[in-house]
């Protein structure tokens, strides 16, 4: 199983992908859920006997699913191409405006050069690229031991703490 | 100046340990050219014609000495002797080795510069009118404003990947020498009815391919949310902007798309969130800032210094200079003073090692170690006493520095063009040093009088072309480079209150050998059209393009 990088440590990944054509019956243990799928068989998921997460691009509108967050124990977030930055704010939006509190993962092109933003804005599980090293990556999570703005990791600016 | 404390010095020197390893990382084959580019691009690295090219951080255009000499050093150490002032306020270093940039960094470290920012599709590095602080018609000293948004900006974790770059500036004065019109974000400081200080604050201006004049959308913002509202716009432009078409990416296409309207209430619904949250700024922080930049200790001169008057009178060389170069001041018995880094035979913009070193040794000894880079790629010697103007100005002349052109003809904006930029349709360089050589006779350049001319090597519009009184453009055609010309341009509001404008383009390009030969004809027009001291913008205001466009494409038989 590929391994994951989740507050900071590396993991097994248990979580299966359901595919489109296929209902909640055919599956055990916890699935992640693509958010087509979701809205077009959200009784069936919503019967689902074990965890059941949610997939979404980066440019998914928090109002169509805001209503279901606590039925989701984990939120990935796919980035098609690691500059695409969209996912940076849904991330924001669901942890600060939705208050979501599950794990919130990044996945898709996720690579070591990254994870520090991507952590202040809330993610704390990580997917990387395929043939990256999560072992190596680790790091990137502490690039920096400062920062200017207010963010997930660290509400408060620099500003309102400097001496 | 901004003096860091522990915290931003501890920042940048993190930053250079990360770029070293990502930098080794990419040498050693473990990044690829693709994921390393992004990488290299958020901190001023380009892969350029001949070699990389590194672009410097030079916020809102403020250096001390200490800092120019560094700069001199690395273009001496690290490159083949000279650098190159851009037209944001930075410096271009386009002879560095790859391996060697993580060194430039550190050496950059020791005197609180960087590259961050510089490049890529984030927020760059932010720009500011040079005379902040010392301008008569400054209403309000932007300075501190700059620094705080600097910090704001500087390694924010939510817009480092948007569709597109994105450039801010910042003005405080009636003059708008920071062109916030023609920015992604542009924000003039004013006063309220009570008096308070707030942000006129104008998006979706810009220049490149698609030339826009933005839109005011919120015509005052008391100072104390200028974060938050700036991050509400950034996160509705990093969640609509276009990023399917790399050309269409700028917010500038956002706004015209929705309209303002529309786009300032989704801010404004987006802002409410966040509004009074944790971003709301501190007097105790504004404070904080504003401290670091407090007058020198000016002396009490007479407003008119004798000797400064006397030199006036006797020597008219140094009295076309101080016409052009000489700048009002705040304080009485200062001046502000531009060392021209405009002068036949050399790259606009282009500064050599000596010449910095000599640049910093004047700041140091007549304008407190400080000096201003210009968005017109000049330096700006902001607290001269009047009576040093003389030896300041014998100085300069000896260091080349001395051109009396400031608001005239050959104070082209260009950028480095196809000699240098792999972007570039066509080469600006030669194009500048035609000119250059056309109007060499002071008298006739004085004449002339007040023009900015501006050129581009390509659409991206480094020169600014579309907001030069003239504009000239290199394009491509069928594999050559060929020169567009544009006229009526104007940066922002001045003294005369003209409002920025976008110019027109006069007609079917031409070749380079062409340019200034038209450029002469283009100014003819002017000199036989002027009425009274009418400015040459003035006059293509009056009259329109069509008398131009007969004489320049008036047949020759």
């Amino acid at each position: 199983m590929p391994k994951l990088i989740k507050q900071g440590q590396l993991v097994e990944d248990h979580w299966q992908l359901a595919a489109a054509d296929e209902t909640a019956t055919g599956y055990d243990g916890p699935v992640l859920v693509p958010l087509s799928v979701w809205l077009s068989q959200r009784e069936h998921w919503l019967a689902y006997a074990h965890p059941v997460g949610l997939l979404v691009d980066g440019d998914a509108e928090p109002d169509e699913f805001a209503a279901d967050l606590p039925h989701f124990s984990l939120i990935a977030i796919h980035f098609p191409a690691f500059t695409d930055g969209r996912g940076y704010s849904l991330a924001r939006l669901l942890r600060e405006r939705h208050h979501y509190q599950g794990e919130l993962r990044a996945t898709g092109d996720i690579l070591r050069d990254q994870l520090q933003y991507l952590s202040r804005c809330g993610f704390d599980s990580f997917q990387l690229r395929e043939g990256e090293d999560p072992a190596k990556a680790l790091a990137g999570l502490a690039d920096f031991s400062e920062h200017y703005q207010s963010a997930l990791d660290q509400p408060v600016p620099l500003f309102r703490r400097r001496a | 100046m901004y003096i860091y404390d522990e915290i931003d010095q501890r920042i940048i020197d993190e930053r250079v340990t990360q770029f070293r390893d990502q930098t080794r990382r990419f040498l050693a084959g473990e990044l690829s050219e693709d994921d390393f580019r992004p990488l290299r691009l958020q901190n001023g690295l380009y892969v350029q014609r001949h070699a990389p090219m590194l672009r410097v951080a030079i916020p809102y255009g403020h250096l001390r000495s200490q800092q120019l000499r560094k700069l001199a050093d690395i273009a001496r150490r690290y490159d083949r002797g000279y650098a190159h002032f851009s037209t944001r306020q930075n410096i271009q270093f386009n002879w560095p080795e790859l391996a060697k940039v993580p060194d430039i960094l550190a050496e950059l470290a020791t005197v609180q510069m960087h590259a961050i920012q510089t490049s890529g599709n984030c927020v760059r590095n932010f720009t500011s009118d040079h005379f902040a602080g010392v301008a008569q018609d400054e209403v309000i000293d932007p300075r501190p404003y700059a620094e705080i948004m600097r910090q704001w900006f500087t390694f924010h974790p939510e817009f480092a990947y948007l569709p597109r770059k994105f450039k801010m500036a910042l003005n405080g004065a009636t003059h708008d020498r920071a062109a916030v019109f023609v920015h992604d974000i542009g924000i003039n400081l004013i006063h309220n009815e009570q008096g308070e200080i707030g942000a006129q604050v104008i998006v979706g201006g810009g220049l490149g391919r698609t030339p826009i004049i933005g839109s005011i959308i919120k015509p005052f913002l008391p100072w104390q949310h200028l974060l938050s509202y700036c991050d509400a716009i950034l996160r509705v432009y990093n969640r609509y902007g276009r990023r399917d078409n790399k050309y269409k990416a700028r917010i500038k296409i956002l706004v015209k798309a929705l309209g303002p309207e529309v786009f300032a209430q989704m801010v404004e619904d987006e802002w409410q969130y966040t509004k009074d949250g944790p971003s709301t700024l501190t007097q105790a922080e504004f404070d904080r800032v504003a401290a670091h930049f407090q007058p020198p200790a000016y002396q009490a001169f007479a407003s008119d210094d004798a000797d400064y008057q006397q030199h006036l009178q006797s020597d008219p060389a140094f009295a076309r200079w101080a016409s052009r170069n000489v700048h009002g001041h705040k304080q009485a018995g200062y001046a502000a003073v531009t060392l021209s880094l405009k002068r036949l035979g050399t790259a606009p913009g282009d500064v050599t090692d000596a010449q910095m070193e000599a640049a910093a040794d004047l700041a140091d000894d007549y304008s407190f170690g400080e000096l201003r880079v210009s968005h017109e790629q000049n330096l700006i010697l902001a607290d001269v006493p009047q009576h040093a103007l003389y030896a300041l100005w014998q100085r300069a002349r000896a260091l080349n520095l001395a051109t009396p052109n400031i608001g005239m003809l050959t104070n082209m904006i260009a950028c480095p063009g196809g000699d240098f930029c792999a972007l570039a349709n066509a080469k600006s360089i030669p194009i500048a040093e035609a000119i250059a050589e056309r109007f060499e006779d002071l008298d006739y350049l004085f004449d002339v009088g007040e023009l900015d001319l501006n050129i581009s090597g390509c659409m991206n519009s480094c020169g600014h072309h579309h907001v030069g009184h003239i504009g000239i453009l290199g394009v491509d055609k069928n594999g050559s480079e060929w020169y567009q010309i544009s006229l009526g341009g104007h940066q922002g509001y001045d003294k005369h209150g003209t409002p920025a404008a976008i110019g027109k383009v006069i007609g079917p390009s031409f070749a380079q050998d062409e340019v200034a030969g038209v450029i002469e004809k283009i100014v003819g027009v002017y000199l036989d059209q002027r009425q009274d001291e009418e400015r040459f913008i003035d006059t293509v205001k009056r009259v329109g393009i069509d008398p131009f466009k007969e004489r320049v494409y008036a047949k020759a038989h």
